[in-house]
């Protein structure tokens, strides 16, 4: 009965109680169940503020007003006062600082993601004035002929 | 070394063994005053992309890998009866010509057309949540489904396990990676990148759990629908105008 039935019990036990003292350094002092139960809610706690800690990108166009009078005050009362600078500019982050300035893309493609016609009937794309690319003066920027800011045609 | 942890901490769950008493668990999940959710209207999509613009850009997924939290779908309904449906690189830069799937549409051959914006939608029976063998993914206590970057082991169960396909490896963590509802900007008052970018209002945040918000006063009293009702995973992101096309 001895030995050889104990001593493999005895490593296996060994075993268990290894790596029940090992979770207790490895596993994170808050990690468990918390609110939404074990099924949904088994986690590190402090990882919620880890991703809230993320750091914001996009500012809106309030964060332009005070520095940028001119084009904001011109663009809120255009019929592009819906489009927010940064869809063009790209995302302030800590702009002036970092980045200094923000980028200016004045391509094509830029514009007709919105005005480049496509009839599709119960879509509010088919209701935004709409131009064929290809045949709209080709080649050459929109912002030559249209202010980008206040694009208003009387 | 992750890995390790991993194994570890899936082992032998102490935690699992702490109940929590009834009255316990109906205050963590009623007394919360948070619970996420979305509303989409597809009618008001013009299918501009600057909402995956700026959930790249906001969210550092790496920008020109074919990976995205969110993204936007283009359906096309013949009349003829076929359907064609496309979104080239999750629809980043718009879409700006008449093509799809290799199919060059003529205007009186259409039936139907429209635009569907897709994301998480935080389930509240995330299936993703359930299959992970080491924790890393959960329920936060306002509805939003995350991912622990540093106890995610890259498995990809819960990428096959997600319904809806919004899952991916995350090329430069080499972890899974979802979207987050811009958990950082939610937590702080503000809306999500995406909400902010739309021109159109076809993106809105919503309080579940505020009868008084004006989105989620939509959501009560109009006709919106989800998506894959039938798999029981009651997802939280309601949409105007659905298509029995729409998958
Ligand atoms: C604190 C003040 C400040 C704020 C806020 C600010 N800017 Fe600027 N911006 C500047 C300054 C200063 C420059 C640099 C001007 C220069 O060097 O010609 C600049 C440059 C730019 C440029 C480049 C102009 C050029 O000629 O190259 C763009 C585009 C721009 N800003 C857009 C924006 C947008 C969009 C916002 C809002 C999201 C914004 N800025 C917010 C101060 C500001
Ligand atoms: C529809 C896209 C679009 C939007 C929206 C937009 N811009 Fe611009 N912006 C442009 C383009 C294109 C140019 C380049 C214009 C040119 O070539 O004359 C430009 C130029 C600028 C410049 C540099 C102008 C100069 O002459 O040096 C500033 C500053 C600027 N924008 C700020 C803003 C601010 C602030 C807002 C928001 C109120 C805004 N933009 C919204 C597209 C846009
Ligand atoms: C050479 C100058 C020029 C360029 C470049 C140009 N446009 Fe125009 N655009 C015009 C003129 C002039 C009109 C008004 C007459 C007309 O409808 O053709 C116009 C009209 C429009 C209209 C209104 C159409 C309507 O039905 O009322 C839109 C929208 C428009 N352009 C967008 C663009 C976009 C987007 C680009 C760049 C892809 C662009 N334009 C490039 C000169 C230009
Ligand atoms: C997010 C979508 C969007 C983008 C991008 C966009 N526009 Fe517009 N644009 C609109 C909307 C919406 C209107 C006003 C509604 C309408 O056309 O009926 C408009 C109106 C116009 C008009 C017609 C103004 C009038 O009085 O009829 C012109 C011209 C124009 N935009 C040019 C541009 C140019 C140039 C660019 C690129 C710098 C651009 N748009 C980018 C959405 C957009």
């Amino acid at each position: 009965m001895r030995s050889h039935v104990l001593r493999p019990l005895w490593v296996v036990m060994g075993v268990v109680a290894l790596i029940l003292v090992a979770r207790q350094f490895v596993v994170p002092e808050d990690f468990g169940i918390h609110e939404r139960g074990f099924m949904y809610g088994y986690h590190r706690k402090s990882n919620e503020e880890e991703w809230k800690a993320f750091k914001v990108k996009y500012r809106t166009k309030d964060y332009c007003r005070d520095c940028h009078p001119d084009k904001y005050g011109e663009n809120i009362t255009s019929k592009h006062r819906i489009i927010q600078c940064e869809n063009c500019h790209g995302p302030a982050v800590d702009h002036p600082d970092s980045p200094p300035k923000l980028s200016i893309d004045r391509s094509r493609s830029l514009c007709i993601r919105c005005h480049a016609y496509l009839p599709y009937p119960t879509s509010q794309r088919s209701e935004i004035k709409g131009i064929d690319p290809g045949e709209h003066n080709p080649d050459m920027e929109c912002s030559m002929c249209h202010n980008p800011h206040k694009p208003d045609m009387g | 070394m992750t890995t390790l942890r991993g194994a570890a901490a899936s082992a032998l769950p102490l935690a699992a063994f702490r109940f929590l008493t009834r009255s316990e668990a109906r205050a963590a999940v009623e007394g919360a005053k948070v619970r996420w959710g979305f509303l989409v209207d597809t009618y008001k999509c013009v299918g501009c992309g600057f909402c995956v613009k700026a959930c790249k850009l906001e969210n550092e997924v790496p920008y020109d890998a074919p990976v995205t939290r969110t993204w936007v779908e283009r359906y096309v309904i013949l009349k003829d009866g076929r359907m064609l449906a496309d979104t080239p690189l999750g629809a980043r830069d718009g879409f700006t010509g008449m093509e799809v799937q290799g199919v060059q549409v003529r205007k009186r051959e259409i039936a139907k057309a429209f635009f569907v914006p897709k994301l998480c939608n935080q389930c509240e029976n995330p299936p993703c949540v359930q299959v992970c063998p080491v924790g890393a993914t959960y329920q936060a206590p306002d509805g939003v489904v995350l991912i622990d970057r540093s106890w995610c082991i890259g498995c990809g169960y819960c990428i096959m396990a997600c319904p809806y396909g919004v899952r991916f490896f995350h090329p430069v963590y080499r972890v899974a990676e979802k979207c987050t509802f811009c958990y950082h900007r939610i937590s702080k008052g503000m809306k999500t990148a995406c909400v902010d970018a739309c021109p159109f209002g076809a993106r809105q945040l919503a309080n579940l759990k505020d009868p008084n918000d004006p989105v989620t006063r939509v959501i009560l009293t109009q006709r919106v629908a989800v998506l894959k009702d039938e798999y029981g995973t009651k997802p939280q992101a309601y949409y105007i105008g659905l298509d029995e096309n729409v998958r």
